[in-house]
């Protein structure tokens, strides 16, 4: 009785999800915005890259990258302070 | 340690990993790739190079802390680009017309130019410098700790 509750539950709750796809998603290549067609248009004359990618990654939203590097920072030192195995001073216990 | 064919074709192949580790880096803002691509690229020179010899052979001539304080160094060098344009904004591209690294390429495709991009080839090096060093560190300390070696301070 519980399993047939569950599909049912389970059921009623992919279909919300699918229909809601369906009916709120964006046609494929026009998204809600113009900050793509700003970008592309204006990157390489404001930042000077020739990769719009990086340019993107590195100045108009270099804060993440910021936020990434110190994820990265974290994560290296976390590790370190684990894992490093220093040979223990036999006089100075 | 491997067999000498191995430890062979390591030191040979690990010059060609390096240099098109830091191509990568160097020409982040023309081609595809980046300061944390090129970054993974020389890691995993590093890591061939830990399996092919052993991480007791390997730490001869990498140390730990050196890596440690060139991670650091990459960090800095980021944030101080960060805050060298702080007048305008918070990451203001504030070498974009100056003599460094300052030319503005024509729109469209092209071939590109080595010397534009503003202050986001030294962002590349600095990232480069950070991702490579840091994740060296990391795999060689696992290495080192899984083999029970101990390294003297």
């Amino acid at each position: 009785m519980r399993q047939v509750i569950g599909l049912i539950v389970l059921l009623v709750v992919i279909a919300f999800l699918v229909s809601g796809m369906l009916l709120f998603i964006h046609p494929f290549g026009y998204p809600p915005s113009d900050m793509d067609d700003y970008i592309i248009s204006n990157a390489q004359e404001e930042t000077g890259s020739n990769n719009v990618v990086t340019s993107v990654v590195f100045d108009y939203r270099a804060l993440d990258t910021y936020g990434e590097a110190t994820i990265l920072f974290t994560a290296v030192t976390g590790v370190l302070l684990l894992l490093r195995t220093v040979k223990r001073r036999e006089e100075s216990s | 340690m491997l067999s000498k064919i191995v430890r062979t074709v390591a030191n040979q192949l690990i010059l060609f990993i390096l240099i098109f580790g830091l191509y990568v880096i160097a020409h982040g803002h023309l081609t595809p790739g980046g300061g944390f691509q090129g970054g993974a690229v020389i890691v995993s020179g590093v890591v061939m190079l830990l399996v092919a010899f052993s991480s007791k052979e390997l730490k001869k001539s990498l140390r730990e802390r050196l890596l440690s304080i060139m991670e650091s160094t990459g960090a800095l060098i980021f944030s101080i680009l960060a805050f060298a344009g702080i007048g305008t904004v918070f990451f203001y591209n504030f070498l974009v017309g100056t003599p460094i690294f300052g030319k503005i390429p024509a729109t469209g495709p092209g071939p590109g130019d080595i010397w534009t991009g503003g202050f986001i080839p030294l962002m590349n090096l600095a990232v480069g410098l950070k991702v490579a060093a840091g994740l060296s560190a990391v795999v060689l300390a696992m290495a080192l700790f899984s083999s029970g070696e101990e390294i003297e301070e």
